[in-house]
């Protein structure tokens, strides 16, 4: 801790003592032993790489603006502003800033007397830094105009955050009455499902894409089920929904595990692929194993003509837990 | 009372089949009937049958009844009730190796097959014998389509064998890999359910699905590899890390170019006078 904080002294003496050599020397008007060509084309070619990398930039933060933006856009446009930045940087360390190979001689012995002279030198070593390079303005302005840019594209997405995501994720299409359908848009015939059988459905005519349609439903033998008292009657036949997507990360529930002999397997469970977490399904998706914390949510069903029908809402707040989800459990 | 019917009609079939080559011998010069020729196949192929299912009734009271009980009823703790099973888990369970078990309570896993074809014949009709289980299902990948096919499995399957049939883990255990598998122990698995795998009706999956499926599975034993180079088939982690690794790569070689280039003017710069 020590020895970082006196390097970083360090360094603010050493900038400090080049800003007062600056100021107080003589500008000395004797030929300078080098003279380095500026190269102007590639200071332009680097500010115009510059300026369009902030314009890839801004480009993002106009593609983010829409709603239903492309995300395969968006992704493109920083991919061209950072190539773009790259590639002016390539530029400007070799061919603006000057490149040139010196030998130091080793010193004389120091003469108190020429210690003037010492600053001096000291003065045109540091001034002879800056040649090579003529429009250190431009430079700088494109430089800025990147760091903006791109500053501004890493910025946007934080609109997404906070009190604009509104209710979307809590909304559900799940209410008494609407029918279960198969990907296929069929309503799902109780009868069809064996015990034992597992199945995805979605809720009719609503958006596939919505975090709550999804649903797995599976059948188990109806004297197997120990559900809480609150919930009798929302397995008829012994055929469960749950919500398709795990309450941890939010993936695709897709494993299930059906004991042929269940008094010497794992009981019956809904399994997500991304990290295991393995929900009972007899007890009403109650979490078993795994990183998950809170039950899967079950949707209570009847079974109407022959056909599965929601008889209500969701018993919990569906997807991965976050802000008021995961205080109210 | 389904036994008393079954040894009822061996008896029969087998008073029909004596009835019969006594009137074979009894009239050598005439043309036997097409009728009595019928009822004698018939009847050979019953009399075959229920000589099938004693002997697999033998088999079974010496090798599987300690487990799965007396006539098949299961012994509570130690095996399931084998009464609704049918040929087709018997058929699977067998022809896979998986029974019988070396301990009760282990997660049954392929292996050789402890019985021989004509054994295994006769513990299916057995085993089919005891009730209303799935017969054993006539599998064709030929008659079904790959595409279809992969999309069932996509829905139904792939969540615990992996896309690529390779197999996985659903807590508790194995979703074998489905390359040894044969079509017919496909449909049986379908049908059954072994061991912790759900089952599937026939209006889920129908017959023609499970060609489909199986049509696919066949695929996904020799699948095309595009890039030259499958990484495992199981899916887009390692496929990811190698991505990951050629570009590592590719970095490093573009940070090596640039810094060359770079090398070759100093040395130029060097070459020239040296102060």
């Amino acid at each position: 801790m020590r020895a970082r904080v006196l390097t970083v002294l360090g360094w603010v003496w050493r900038y400090a003592l080049a800003a007062l050599v600056l100021l107080f020397s003589h500008r000395r008007t004797v030929a300078r032993e080098r003279e380095l060509p500026a190269n102007t084309r590639a200071e332009t070619w680097t500010a115009s790489l510059l300026f369009a990398a902030a314009l890839a930039g801004l480009a993002f933060v106009a593609i983010y603006a829409f709603d239903d933006a492309d995300t395969q856009l968006l992704g493109l446009s920083i991919a061209v502003a950072l190539a773009l930045v790259a590639a002016g940087l390539i530029l400007a360390a070799s061919l603006v800033v000057p490149q040139e190979t010196l030998e130091e001689c080793r010193p004389a012995f120091a003469d108190p007397t020429e210690e003037e002279e010492d600053v001096e030198d000291a003065a045109l070593t540091l001034r002879e830094g800056v040649d090579g390079v003529t429009r250190r303005r431009l430079l700088k302005a494109a430089g800025g105009a990147a760091g903006v840019g791109l500053g501004t594209a890493a910025l946007a997405p934080l609109a997404s955050l906070g009190p604009a995501v509104g209710d979307r994720l809590g909304a559900s299409p799940w209410k008494d009455g609407v029918r279960l359908v198969e990907e296929n848009g069929m309503p799902v015939k109780a009868a069809d499902l064996e015990i034992g059988s597992f199945l995805t459905a979605f809720a009719e005519g609503a958006d596939k894409e919505q975090l709550a349609t999804s649903l797995a439903v599976v059948r188990v033998k109806p004297d197997e089920l120990e559900l809480p008292e609150d919930r009798a009657g929302w397995a008829p036949e012994g055929i469960l929904a749950f919500s398709k997507i795990c309450t941890h990360a939010q993936c695709a529930i897709s494993l299930f595990r059906y004991p042929l002999f269940a008094e010497r397997s794992p009981g019956p469970a809904l399994v997500c692929p991304c990290h295991y977490s393995t929900f009972d399904v007899l007890d009403g998706g109650e979490r078993i194993f795994g990183p998950a914390v809170r039950p899967l949510p079950q949707l209570p069903l009847r079974i109407e003509d022959g056909f599965l029908v929601a008889a209500g809402p969701f018993s919990g707040a569906v997807g991965a837990s976050w802000g008021k989800v995961k205080e109210e459990g | 009372m389904r036994r008393v019917r079954r040894v009822a009609m061996g008896a029969a079939a087998l008073l029909l089949g004596a009835f019969a080559v006594a009137a074979w011998a009894q009239s050598p010069s005439t043309s036997t009937s097409a009728a009595t020729e019928t009822a004698t196949a018939a009847s050979m192929a019953e009399l075959g049958r229920s000589s099938l299912v004693g002997q697999g009734r033998e088999l079974f009271e010496t090798s599987c009844s300690s487990c799965h009980g007396f006539e098949g009823k299961g012994v509570k703790g130690q095996g399931p009730s084998l009464l609704d099973a049918g040929e087709s888990a018997a058929d699977f369970y067998l022809r896979t190796g998986r029974m019988p078990l070396d301990q009760v309570g282990d997660e049954p896993l392929r292996g050789e097959p402890r019985f021989d074809e004509k054994d295994i014949r006769a513990l299916d009709a057995y085993v089919g014998s005891l009730g209303e289980g799935p017969a054993i299902p006539k599998v064709e990948p030929a008659k079904g389509s790959a595409s279809e096919g992969m999309e069932m499995f996509t829905e139904s399957c792939a969540g615990c064998h992996g896309i690529g049939g390779k197999g996985g883990v659903v807590i508790g255990g194995y979703a074998p890999p489905l390359g040894e598998a044969t079509p017919t122990e496909i449909g049986e698995a379908i049908r059954v359910g072994p061991y912790l795998m759900p089952r599937f009706s026939e209006a889920q999956i129908t017959p023609a699905d499970v060609n489909s499926i199986a049509r696919y599975v066949e695929l996904t034993e020799h699948p095309e590899d595009a890039g030259g180079f499958g990484i495992g088939h199981i899916g887009p982690v390692p496929e990811g890390l190698v991505a990951w690794l050629a570009a590592l790569a590719a970095l490093l070689l573009v940070a090596r170019l640039i810094g060359e280039r770079a090398g070759d003017d100093r040395d130029d710069d060097e070459a020239e006078q040296p102060r």
